[in-house]
């Protein structure tokens, strides 16, 4: 890190002489401990794949979810803190559902995206409070059209066709990028989805993690859920032997 | 000009006691936390017509909504489907109804949120249901509605209902309003004769106390709709459904006018 913020990095609501707000960076640096997750926007549907990092054997399988659904038609998945994250949940359902009750339809992602960012934003611009240490992706599928949007801690956010925050989020982006999105279905992409997150997943580093899937697609009928089981242990399967074959034919050019 | 051997003027003239507020004339006064509550309801929908069968509940209730004796809406659904174990109809007021409407919908949405994999079940919505209108009637302003809140639950049908009041209760065979008086007897009576009614013979049975109801009850329309959720073929709703008319006794009637 270039030298510590000397002295300008304690409050948020400071900018430091050559123009950043070194609060912000930090809570990006948060994010960027946390496990990789991925969002790519296929035909017919958008799908999440986060690849959760498991600290203990003892917990139990299927907790502490980084996947969530926000209203039916959207699904947010999470880097970061995960209690700073879930606050951002509870906070874009409490969006949503307000929608809901004052225009009587469902909210449509672009306005909880401007609504999750500008709250997210409010928190870089006093010195009482931190920023939330968290990234998320925002996901749904309506009225026949895919959206992803993805919101950093700085509240900045961006429409995407394939995204990555968290861990490796630069080789995740290369892999996406590597795939022509606009050509996918919804159940032919679970699978990229999967072997991303196998990929990009460093065993050396982080021993155990768990992938979750999650898809909102003409399939689920504009539903975001987590993939049924059956999708859920082919993609898996997929992704796994492609690990496979990779690690043979690096073992041949040895 | 000041007049210094007169009396100089009084210094609080015509003004309130020490401590009271001053009053206007022609206006009210004291404090304004006063305010009242609906006491009746606005635009109206008359009774439901729901009973129990082997395997499963059915839901009935007509299209219109009145406005006093006025007919005046004559397309107000007021049967639905909240998920796939329950479903529910709605006698009173249209408007509460509606409000009632949104919150169970958007209750569902906060369910299905958890994504824990569980429902919600027809006894919790029945239960939860008298605890809101119980808490508004407490408040002396309470929803006008009679709720009769059907399901499917650990493989058994379910069927209750709440007022206005909270009052609640459970039954095999529940009508509200007008339908209490006109179809209740023959629902028990059919129902004695024939205690494990099959789906269709139920429905027979519902669209009878339907057809019977629209005769006798002034409030009521021929367009109605039926919920249906059953054991093994899920839930529906049907309609809108027309009531078979035959009013070639008419002319035998008199008296009435």
């Amino acid at each position: 890190m270039s030298s510590i913020g000397t002295g300008y990095d304690l409050s948020a609501s400071q900018f430091s002489p050559d123009g950043r707000v070194f609060q912000v960076e930090y809570a990006m640096k948060a994010v960027e401990n946390s496990g990789t997750i991925i969002g790519l926007k296929a035909k017919d549907g958008v799908i999440l794949a986060a690849e959760k990092l498991i600290l203990s054997k003892l917990h139990e399988t299927g907790t502490n979810r980084r996947i969530f659904n926000i209203d039916t038609h959207i699904g947010m998945a999470v880097s970061g803190l995960i209690a700073d994250a879930r606050q951002i949940v509870e906070i874009a359902r409490k969006e949503a559902a307000a929608y809901r009750t004052k225009y009587g339809t469902k909210i449509p992602v672009k306005f909880l995206n401007d609504r999750v960012s500008m709250y997210i934003h409010a928190y870089t611009l006093y010195s009482a409070i931190r920023p939330y240490g968290c990234s998320v992706i925002l996901s749904s599928f309506d009225n026949d059209e895919p959206e992803m949007y993805t919101i950093d801690p700085s509240g900045v956010s961006f429409g995407f066709h394939g995204c990555a925050t968290g861990k490796a989020k630069q080789s995740a982006k290369t892999e996406i990028e590597k795939l022509k999105l606009g050509n996918y279905t919804c159940k032919e992409l679970v699978k990229e989805a999967a072997k991303i997150i196998y990929t990009v997943h460093d065993e050396l580093k982080d021993k155990n993690f768990e992938l979750e899937l999650s898809w909102v697609c003409k399939d689920s009928k504009g539903v975001h859920e987590k993939v049924p089981d059956s999708v859920y242990s082919d993609a898996e399967k997929a992704a796994k032997q492609a690990m496979e074959a990779d690690s043979e034919s690096d073992t041949e050019d040895m | 000009m000041f007049d210094p051997t007169s009396n100089p003027p009084p210094f609080w003239q015509n003004g309130p006691a020490p401590g009271a507020f001053y009053n206007f004339p022609n206006t009210k006064s004291g404090p304004s936390d006063e305010f009242q509550h609906s006491q009746a309801p606005i635009t109206t929908a008359t009774s439901i017509v729901a009973i129990k069968y082997a395997t499963g509940v059915i839901i009935a209730g007509d299209l219109l909504g009145s406005y006093g004796s006025l007919a005046r809406y004559r397309n107000c659904p007021r049967v639905l489907q909240v998920n796939e174990n329950i479903i529910l109809g709605a006698g009173g007021d249209y408007g509460d109804f509606q409000y009632i409407k949104n919150f169970i919908e958007q209750k569902i949405v906060q369910e299905e949120c958890l994504d824990d994999g569980f429902k919600l079940k027809p006894k919790s919505l029945y239960c939860w249901l008298t605890r809101v209108m119980y808490s508004c009637r407490s408040k002396f302003d309470p929803l006008w509605n009679n709720l009769v809140i059907g399901g499917i639950q650990d493989g058994e049908p379910f069927l209750g209902t709440v007022d206005k009041l909270g009052t609640a209760f459970t039954d095999k065979i529940i009508c509200t309003g007008y339908g209490a008086h006109i179809a209740v007897p023959l629902l028990r009576e059919a129902m004695e004769k024939n205690p494990n009614m099959s789906k269709d013979e139920a429905k027979a049975l519902v669209e009878k106390s339907m057809e019977v109801l629209f005769y006798r009850d002034a409030r009521s329309f021929p367009k109605y709709q039926v919920a249906i959720i059953d054991q093994n073929e899920g839930s529906v709703i049907e309609g809108p459904l027309v009531v078979k008319q035959n009013w070639s006794l008419a002319h035998m009637i008199s008296g009435y006018n």
